[in-house]
């Protein structure tokens, strides 16, 4: 079972779930596909096991083949190469690595060469293995870093936690479209609300069955629920504001570790999950 | 000497555009025939890379001098590549511009920024 836990917006607590969420599971494999920002590993600790690089293809011109009929840079939809001065320029973070540049090279002139834009880093913590996605900076899109995070899941694991980017962008998509279950977490405002119809709408339109986390509740005024409510979205759990998780959060612990309340808070909402997704 | 500017209209009266790679056409003038060109910018509506394809069609259309007001990292490297002179320029319109560098008024192109790339 794969289950993402995704927002409108960063902040609202998506990481607090996904970690809180996991440590309470018998086993879990823990997926941070939030590739710009990882950092579910500062709560699910555990000693850095492994780190593998993360590269695209990207071509390179034999110039002694090239013969300049520039079909190449006509065929690139992205514009990543241009011709000057008799010789093809290559725009490395333009290129998507489609690859069609070496396709319709009739000189047989483009060769591709891998360029590093980061890395999965590998720790164990507990009862959870923790897979972290890292975008090195300046790069502009982390979707083949989450590829390769989904590729870390094997047939065996029965439980998998996605903490997803923040916002409804490529990236999101990448890390919901195959899971069985969406769970989106938001805030008690307006601007949250507003965060929260945009990956309802993302959800809805890939199908996926979903519910709501809300966080930081402050009590009955809360224009996320009424959201819910209004679009028959189930609320899973309703957790309170409160001082003193925000305190264990912010010292990098893991609330279940610590409270009780919450220790009971996320047991039940596992149990919701695995009951919905079974329905 | 060919210069190229980029323009919101193909009119030679028309103030410069404000941006390079997303002007919808370029002024291109021949100070030796005194030929006048407005070239369509195809680049102007593409998702990305705009930059890139607009500077393309400015060194096929074998331009040696841009007088820009602004210019992205991708497109600069192009144009660079190409030899090309890159000036900065001053209000007024586009023919104002082409006299001003031919009067030694205009600087060279100092500050390339890093474009408004989407990903």
């Amino acid at each position: 079972m794969k289950i993402a836990v995704l927002s409108g917006k960063g902040g609202t607590g998506k990481t607090f779930v996904a970690t809180n969420l996991a440590r309470s599971a018998e086993r879990c494999v823990y997926l941070d596909c939030d590739v710009e920002e990882p950092n579910g590993h500062l709560f699910l600790n555990g000693p850095l096991l492994s780190s593998s690089k993360v590269s695209l293809p990207i071509p390179k011109v034999n110039e002694s083949l090239c013969d300049g009929c520039k079909k190449c840079v006509d065929f690139c939809r992205f514009n990543a190469l241009a011709f000057v001065q008799n010789r093809v320029i290559v725009f490395d973070k333009i290129c998507h690595s489609c690859g069609g540049c070496k396709i319709v090279c009739p000189q047989d002139a483009i060769y591709e060469v891998d360029r590093e834009i980061g890395q999965i880093e590998s720790r164990t913590y507990k009862n959870t293995q923790v897979f972290t996605g890292k975008l090195l900076p300046g790069e502009e899109s982390g979707t083949s870093i989450i590829h390769e995070l989904f590729d870390k899941i094997k047939p065996e694991d029965s439980l998998v936690i996605i903490d997803a980017p923040p916002g409804s962008a490529c990236v999101v998509m990448d890390s919901i479209k195959d899971v069985d279950y969406c769970i989106l977490v938001a805030e008690p405002s307006i601007f949250g609300s507003h965060n929260l119809k945009m990956v309802h709408e993302l959800v809805k339109l890939f199908n996926k069955p979903h519910a709501a986390v809300l966080n930081k509740s402050l009590g009955e005024d809360n224009p996320s629920k009424d959201y819910c409510i209004e679009n028959n979205i189930e609320i899973l759990a309703d957790i309170p504001f409160s001082q003193e998780l925000g305190k264990l959060t912010a010292e990098g612990k893991l609330v279940v570790e610590y409270n009780n309340e919450a220790k009971e808070l996320f047991k039940d909402l596992l149990d919701k999950i695995y009951k919905e997704v079974r329905i | 000497m060919i210069i190229g500017i980029p323009a919101d209209k193909e009119d030679k009266n028309s103030p410069v555009s404000g941006s390079f790679g997303r002007a919808p056409f370029y002024f291109i003038y021949n100070d030796e025939t005194n030929e006048v060109e407005f070239a369509v910018n195809d680049a102007a509506k593409a998702q990305g890379g705009a930059g890139v394809k607009a500077a393309s069609l400015i060194v096929e259309k074998k331009v040696d001098t841009i007088i820009t007001p602004q210019l992205g990292e991708n497109a600069s490297m192009v144009i660079k590549a190409a030899n090309i002179k890159m000036y900065q320029s001053k209000e007024g319109s586009l023919m104002d511009n082409v006299l001003y560098l031919k009067d030694g008024k205009l600087e060279q192109l100092g500050n390339i920024h890093e474009g408004f790339h989407k990903s």
